[in-house]
């Protein structure tokens, strides 16, 4: 009998060498319905949900193992896997990884991230964590911190969220240059977070961002009184006199701003103010 | 009464616990439950929750596959080895003798049951190495698989007495199929109309309802089972098998055995 066995091992083996490729589908989803493989389950939907997510990631393994670009069935797979058990959160955790990285990290799917992140936040709205994956995609791999702002917003509301989401959402507020809403946030969270070290890192960017605004309004002042006298004022009391500002400007620390001879405007100190002009520049900082 | 109907529960369940099929079935569960840990190994997070998805999920389908091919002999084979004539050649009635034949076959599942959830919560305890409250509501999803296994021996029984063993079996996976899609059925009926609606609504209450028992997914999220559920799927399960049974008691009063 085992002679027998072994033969037919044998000869199975050389059918396959002979048949080659073609004798199997690689890239093929029997079943590209969640909804179907939920109906079939027969209400063992968990489990199936375990088979689908283990496929998933043995085929994002293979796949990256050999450095490849393509990941058809990736997606797919993924979102079999979360019809099956919306409640799986690792699924969506880890999945969005998958295809937000670039290839040969991930698939290069960054949209399809977001589309299965947004599901995992639409059928687990508790989960503060996806707001996070959602914000972190949409800066890092779409680089659109205006949509990160509002995912990192959205998520800082969910109760129990830990306190740097908030911070998030200012520091993408920055980034997408949206002053205003930026001073908000870090206005809020200086006044209702409790830990000593969030709410110094806040009164750091809240000056800074502070002082920016200022700098800009008074540099336009600036320019005003440039082009009704023709000449740059020489000192403060050159705008004051001018009905321009209503006095001499003090920055968030309570020194008075300088007055450069070519018209900008300063504080005294810019170590004081660490993250002065950053919401203007163009570079991409990791946070 | 009670000593006629524990008498035949009592045989009914020896007979049972002999048969290789169950120890197979039982050791094959028991093995699955094992070697789910080596499952998470090739995942990603999921060691507990593909155990405890593993675990409840093959209690419940092999316990269901047990039911049935366990319960389509229960009849036939007393016919076939003429014993029935014997028993009821005694002061034995008919409806004692399914009644007692489906509480013997309702203790082996329970004893089976038992046996497969200590064998789980030993891996449970391997896997995450200490038991939470939260373990607990595994319990739950546990018991409502035997509420489950009970209307199947219940169906399975009302087929045996009139069907052969090979149709008893057939109708009776079907039913179980059929009866995880029940919520569905009262999704067509309320699209239907006129008489339509009433006969698919009529057929969505008598299929049984095994989607309501299915708390496999959600007990494996730690998430407790309102207290209301639990007592109207224990009342919904009684009284549906007891219904079935009845059926099963008046089919075979009027049986012609010779």
């Amino acid at each position: 009998m085992l002679t027998l066995f072994a033969g037919s091992i044998f000869s199975r083996h050389k059918v396959e060498n002979l048949r080659g490729k073609e004798a199997t589908l690689e890239e093929v989803l029997y079943l590209p319905s969640g909804k179907t493989v939920k109906r079939l389950s027969l209400g063992y939907s968990g489990l199936l949900a375990d088979i689908y997510w283990t496929r998933a990631v043995q085929y994002f393994g293979a796949k990256h193992t050999v450095h490849s670009t393509q990941y058809a069935l990736l997606y797919p797979l993924l979102d079999i896997t979360t019809d099956l058990d919306p409640k799986l959160i690792v699924a969506y955790e880890y999945g969005s990884v998958f295809l937000s990285q670039p290839p040969p990290e991930g698939a290069g799917e960054p949209e399809k991230a977001v589309t299965l992140t947004e599901k995992g936040i639409r059928e687990n709205p508790e989960y503060w964590r996806l707001y996070f994956t959602l914000g972190f995609i949409h800066y890092m791999d779409l680089k659109d911190p205006r949509s990160a702002q509002r995912a990192f917003q959205k998520g800082s509301e969910v109760p129990g969220a830990l306190p740097w989401m908030k911070v998030m959402a200012a520091r993408m507020a920055e980034r997408s240059k949206d002053i205003e809403t930026s001073i908000l946030l870090w206005q809020g969270i200086y006044e209702t977070v409790a830990d000593k070290d969030v709410r110094n890192a806040a009164r750091t960017h809240l000056d800074s961002l502070l002082a920016d605004r200022a700098i800009t309004q008074l540099e336009q002042q600036v320019q005003i009184y440039r082009q009704r006298t023709g000449t740059l004022p020489a000192s403060w009391g050159d705008l004051i006199r001018a009905k321009l500002i209503p006095g001499v400007p003090l920055a968030p620390k309570g020194e008075p701003y300088q007055l450069k001879a070519n018209g900008k405007v300063d504080v005294e100190d810019p170590t004081q103010y660490r993250y002065l002009g950053e919401w203007q520049h163009n570079n991409w900082l990791p946070f | 009464m009670i000593s006629r109907l524990s008498a035949i529960t009592l045989n009914t369940f020896r007979e049972a616990v002999r048969d290789r099929v169950l120890y197979n079935l039982v050791l094959f569960v028991l093995l699955l439950v094992a070697s789910a840990p080596l499952f998470g190994e090739i995942s990603i997070g999921l060691e507990r929750l593909i155990l405890v998805n593993v675990g409840l999920s093959s209690i419940s389908l092999f316990g269901v596959i047990i039911a049935v091919f366990v319960g389509i002999g229960l009849v036939s084979k007393e016919i076939e080895k003429k014993t029935l004539y014997t028993i009821l050649s005694r002061p034995v009635r008919r409806w004692e003798f399914i009644v007692g034949k489906c509480c013997g076959l309702l203790v082996t599942l329970v004893t089976n049951t038992a046996l497969m959830t200590v064998g789980f919560y030993i891996a449970l305890l391997a896997t995450a190495h200490s038991l939470h409250r939260s373990d607990a509501n595994i319990l739950v999803a546990i018991y409502f698989i035997v509420l489950q296994l009970m209307m199947m021996v219940a169906i399975t029984l009302l087929f045996s007495t009139f069907s052969s063993p090979i149709f008893s079996a057939i109708f009776a996976f079907a039913l179980f199929v059929i009866g995880t899609f029940a919520e569905d059925l009262k999704n067509f009926a309320a699209m239907a109309s006129g008489g339509a609606r009433w006969l698919v609504t009529a057929l969505a209450y008598v299929v049984p309802n095994f989607a309501s028992l299915n708390v496999i997914s959600q007990t494996a999220h730690g998430q407790a089972v309102a207290t209301s559920l639990i007592l109207f799927n224990t009342l919904y399960a009684v009284l549906y098998s007891a219904a079935v049974t009845a059926g099963a008691v008046l089919i075979f009063e009027r049986r012609n055995l010779k």
